[in-house]
């Protein structure tokens, strides 16, 4: 069975935790970078990307994070965890660990009242996706490397880069597990 | 693209989980509890603690003070309106606020009712002392709950009897057979169809919040084993004698909070923490958690 790890720094680990093991994948709450090296894939939860960028710097968890992505490791980050994952934030200068190519935009949609759910065309799958939005951020440049998986108007709402997988929605929020197995199946 | 919706509203709040909501009262303490971690900020005009100090009515913030807050942090902005009252609680969503708390801190507007909260597209979160009251205004709309506690106090005990009496009932009503619920429901003055939801899932539907009397980083880790799913700190911040290092030290053992060694660790040379009221030597009309019904 593999073993997933969860960033419990701070967010919706406990939904990543249950949408898991719905699919019979054993979940392991990650707050230390020894955690990183028993688990087979890993989730950047959604959550306030600010508080949990600080806890991982004080904790001590980018490098170590980045270092397992850089070999090979399987990662998904949602909505916040996209924003760790990114190489750029527009207007921000917070620290990332930027394993993904994509240039990000926080709180893109606007406000609370701004955030809503859509049914989105994911690349892949062959009925929409429930999306779930909440203060998302969207992606506004990709590299070269990076492929466009699902899109709202102009701007990408889930991106893969090799073994690497962000969407700016929460499909922890919903009971459709069909995004956490694109990223079982990257293991 | 439906906004609005319940999952987006519930939804907000499980993203805040495991995280601190902060009491502020201008930008520069919003800066101080966003650099230090917070998960959000609660823009109020004066802490509990000076609302108690200084009595007269208390009534939801100058708009002009929620713009500035507004543009001085990324991190999700909060603010309170008086318990039913609907026209402050309009005013806060149409200044965007991400989350109006009907909050009993504020002078009551209504002693007979909340708000409507389906009413509106900006969630709500409102306090509880008990499982009744917090499926009431779960029923009304609320999608988030925290306990009152006794805010302004410093002291956690309010807080502490408020989360164990909320998990004793849940825990009682989970053992109940479907022919108990309905007089469960009747008794504790909630909806039916919530009280069965929680009986079933053994759960609350939505998000709870520590609140009223988290002054320390041992009192946050306190709240955190007993359930709840994050912390509200309101004076213990800048009432302490060093608001930078509480404000860090309270989020990092939110986080690690069965971590005794890291709490430990936060808590070393703190300073003085904000002065505590003793339950005692309050009167019953100067305790705030009685207001809401």
């Amino acid at each position: 069975m593999s073993r997933i790890g969860v960033l419990a720094l701070q967010g919706d680990v406990r939904e990543h935790v249950n949408i898991l093991e719905s699919l019979d994948a054993d979940a392991l709450e990650v707050k230390k970078p020894d955690e990183l090296l028993e688990i087979d894939a890993l989730i950047l939860p959604g959550g306030e990307s600010t508080t949990i960028a600080k806890m991982a710097v004080r904790f001590g968890l980018i490098e170590p994070i980045r270092s397992v992505i850089d070999e090979g490791l399987p990662v998904y980050g949602t909505c916040a965890g996209m924003i760790l994952l990114a190489s750029t934030i527009s207007d921000s200068d917070q620290p990332v660990i930027g394993a993904l190519d994509v240039v990000v935009r926080r709180n893109a949609y606007g406000r609370q009242n701004e955030s809503f759910e859509a049914p989105l065309d994911v690349e892949g799958l062959d009925s929409p996706f429930p999306g779930v939005f909440i203060r998302a951020p969207w992606v506004e440049k990709v590299g070269a490397d990076v492929e466009v998986l699902a899109a709202i108007d102009d701007h990408p709402v889930m991106v893969r880069q090799g073994r690497t997988l962000a969407t700016s929605f929460h499909p922890e929020l919903t009971d459709d597990g069909r995004i956490h197995e694109m990223l079982l199946e990257l293991i | 693209m439906e906004t609005g919706t319940d999952r987006v509203k519930r939804g907000l709040a499980l993203n805040l989980k495991g995280g601190v909501i902060m009491d502020v009262v201008n930008a520069d303490q919003a800066k101080i509890a966003e650099e230090a971690g917070a998960v959000a900020v609660m823009a109020l005009e004066r802490v509990p603690a000076d609302i108690r100090k200084d009595g007269g009515v208390a009534r939801m913030s100058d708009p002009n003070m929620i713009d500035e807050i507004q543009a001085a942090v990324t991190v999700p902005v909060m603010a309170k309106c008086r318990i039913g009252h609907f026209a402050e609680a309009a005013v806060l969503q149409a200044l965007g606020v991400d989350y109006v708390d009907e909050s009993e801190v504020l002078t009551p507007a209504d002693e007979e009712h909340h708000i409507d909260k389906w009413a509106f597209t900006t969630p709500f979160v409102c306090g509880a002392r008990n499982l009744g009251e917090a499926l009431r205004r779960i029923g009304e709309g609320a999608a988030m709950i925290r306990t009152k506690g006794e805010a302004g106090t410093g002291n956690v005990v309010e807080a502490v009897r408020h989360m164990r009496t909320i998990t004793n009932e849940m825990h009682a009503v989970s053992s109940m057979g479907d022919e108990q619920l309905m007089s469960a429901a009747r008794d504790m003055g909630a909806p039916h169809e919530i009280v069965k939801e929680v009986a079933e899932t053994g759960t609350l539907p939505v998000v709870n919040f520590a609140a009223g009397g988290i002054a320390t980083p041992a009192d946050a880790a306190l709240m955190m084993g007993l359930g709840v799913d994050g912390v509200f700190v309101g004076s213990g911040i800048f009432k302490s004698s060093d608001p930078d290092g509480y404000a860090r030290a309270i989020v990092e053992a939110t986080t690690f909070w069965n971590e005794p060694e890291v709490v430990g660790k936060v808590s070393r040379g703190l300073g003085t923490a904000m002065p505590g009221i003793e339950m005692e030597s309050l009167k019953d009309s100067e305790r705030l958690a009685s207001r809401g019904w």
